[in-house]
């Protein structure tokens, strides 16, 4: 078979010298190699004291939107369902009532909506279908967990913290506060 | 039948033979694809449809045998005739291409384009045409016009903003039932499709507007936000009707029957029955047998795989058929052991909560526990 590339070495079957059948300079070479690392720059961080920004296009965990007015934008018109590779997404839809006006942004919206994080593969596709704005891939991580009942998320988790009654947490959830390594590299 | 005359007629290059008195679209829909002009208004089980929303222009550039002559401006090919060596252009020609692209940004004038929120989306004949035929954008500037909200009773659902006046439904009205009770009022871009004073449409075969109507303007109330056509899983089925034929289409999901509709064909109208009728249904099956075992089910209803409706219904295999469980068989008899119940984490899809039975659409009184 034709070789891809000439990169190959044939493997040497030739019997060990003297000096190599001893071991000790390869041995004191490798060590040598992992002292040195002592006084080199740690790379850890001591997370969560310490963060590391996210890049601005990171995406975790799912926040479903609300407007300026704190009405929910989602109208589960099932894009971002039929959009998800994982079949992650499901919901049901409910006729908005007269006088829930300042919940819902539109006459249709998702009575009830969910992610099963176990199955969210975080690729996006969901944030890229929504034609009304209405879910996001925000920059944080989904919580690591004992049981696989709290990963299946609800609209309760998912929602914006509305920012009529609570501004400091929705902008908080937009974490347009947060470093990320876009900031980093230039600050402004 | 057999004496009338054969007319040879070109469409896109492609010659076919039709008996004379057949239109330019219907000679086209016998060759089919892509060379069948969009029909937006006509409807061939309807008579007088057709003619009022300009998307099947045609050019013919020529005008038959003894007279070659080209026709000087493009011509609705639903409401045209083919004469013997007619030749037409659809999608060969450029000029017809740029007509259609215009007439689709007319249609959507005043259409709201609430996509997200109309049920018919994924079925929608004005969705598909906008896609293969307009473009993107509009050059309207204005306020939208917007109707007062008529209720027309429990079963349909009117949404006069996007309605497009092709008026399918009141020849529906018209041919179908004893007495008509709705149609067009008012005129120019007033006018408007509602019943004259507050009328409930009761009639045995009124449902049939639902299925003839090309865009989300009368949808089934029975339906409405229940689910997206795209997670239902379409079959046929049919049941003895003393009213009609009692052919249908369910849309199920799981079990549950979630809308029941005509079968329709690859041109989006009712599909005849054996004896060459329109199988229009009754109210009756479309709106009031919700249940699986009101139906004889015959099998999964073949779907166009361009169609969004048949996404995830992989290789065809969509059916009542469930796969078997082999775990038991091959573990001697032991239940597989699941990590989870989803039911007991998800708050869709509960058991207890069956959507398919609620009369119209479900509100938040209907979910037990209520959020928010």
């Amino acid at each position: 078979m034709q070789a891809l590339t000439n990169r190959a070495k044939d493997v040497s079957r030739k019997p060990m010298s003297f000096m190599e059948s001893l071991y000790l300079p390869a041995i004191f070479k490798g060590m040598a190699i992992t002292f040195s690392h002592i006084f080199k720059k740690n790379p850890t961080i001591s997370y969560p004291e310490q963060k590391r920004p996210f890049s601005p296009v990171f995406r975790g965990l799912h926040v479903l939107n609300r407007d300026e007015e704190g009405r929910e934008n989602c109208t589960a018109c099932g894009l971002c369902a039929v959009a998800c590779p994982a079949e992650a997404i499901t919901m049901e839809a409910a006729e908005r009532l007269p006088g829930e006006e300042s919940l819902y942004r539109e006459e249709k919206y998702a009575a009830k909506y969910e992610i099963n994080m176990l199955r969210c593969i975080f690729c996006g596709l969901c944030e890229e279908a929504c034609p009304k704005d209405a879910i996001y891939l925000s920059e944080t991580f989904v919580p690591a967990s004992f049981t696989r009942k709290s990963f299946i998320y609800g609209k309760p988790d998912l929602l914006i913290p509305n920012p009529k009654t609570d501004p400091e947490g929705y902008e908080k959830a937009r974490g347009k506060a947060e470093p990320t390594t876009a900031s980093a590299a230039s600050p402004n | 039948m057999s004496e009338q005359p054969l007319f040879k007629v070109t469409i896109d290059n492609i010659t076919i033979e039709v008996p004379a008195g057949t239109t330019i679209l219907n000679a086209a829909r016998k060759i089919g694809g892509d060379v069948a002009p969009p029909a937006m208004c006509y409807y061939s089980k309807l008579q007088g449809s057709g003619g009022k929303c300009r998307t099947c222009l045609v050019e013919v550039s020529k005008g038959s045998e003894k007279d070659p002559r080209p026709m000087p401006k493009l011509v609705a090919s639903c409401r045209t005739t083919v004469m013997d060596g007619m030749e037409v252009k659809n999608i060969t020609s450029p000029k017809v291409l740029d007509a259609r692209a215009g007439v689709v940004e007319f249609l959507l004038l005043n259409h709201p384009l609430d996509c997200p929120v109309c049920d018919q989306a994924g079925e929608c004949h004005l969705q598909d045409l906008s896609y293969e035929h307009g473009k993107e954008g509009t050059r309207y500037e204005f306020q939208r016009r917007t109707f007062k909200k008529h209720n027309i009773g429990p079963y349909i659902q009117l949404h006069m903003t996007r309605c497009i006046l092709c008026y399918r439904c009141v020849f529906v009205a018209d041919q179908l039932t004893a007495k008509r009770e709705h149609g067009i009022l008012d005129r120019g871009d007033h006018s408007e499709i509602a019943t004259m004073i507050e009328k409930s449409l009761e009639s045995d075969f009124i449902g049939n507007v639902i299925d003839v109507c090309p865009v989300g303007a009368l949808t089934d109330k029975t339906f409405r936000f229940k689910n997206r056509v795209w997670f239902l899983k379409p079959m046929d089925a049919h049941r003895d009707c003393p009213t009609c034929s009692g052919k249908v289409t369910l849309w199920n999901r799981g079990d549950e029957v979630f809308r029941v509709t005509a079968r329709k064909d690859e041109w989006g109208e009712v599909e005849n029955t054996e004896d060459g009728k329109p199988a229009w249904i009754c109210n009756t099956c479309r709106f009031e047998k919700k249940q699986t075992s009101d139906w004889v089910i015959e099998g999964p209803r073949m779907i166009s795989r361009q169609s969004v409706i048949s996404q995830g219904h992989y290789a065809g295999n969509i059916g009542m058929h469930k796969p078997n469980e082999t775990f038991s068989a091959v573990h001697g008899g032991r239940q597989p052991k699941l990590m989870m119940d989803i039911h007991t984490a998800s708050e869709v899809n509960k058991p207890n909560i069956e959507l398919s039975l609620i009369n119209g659409p479900a509100h938040s009184t209907d979910f037990n526990s209520k959020k928010d």
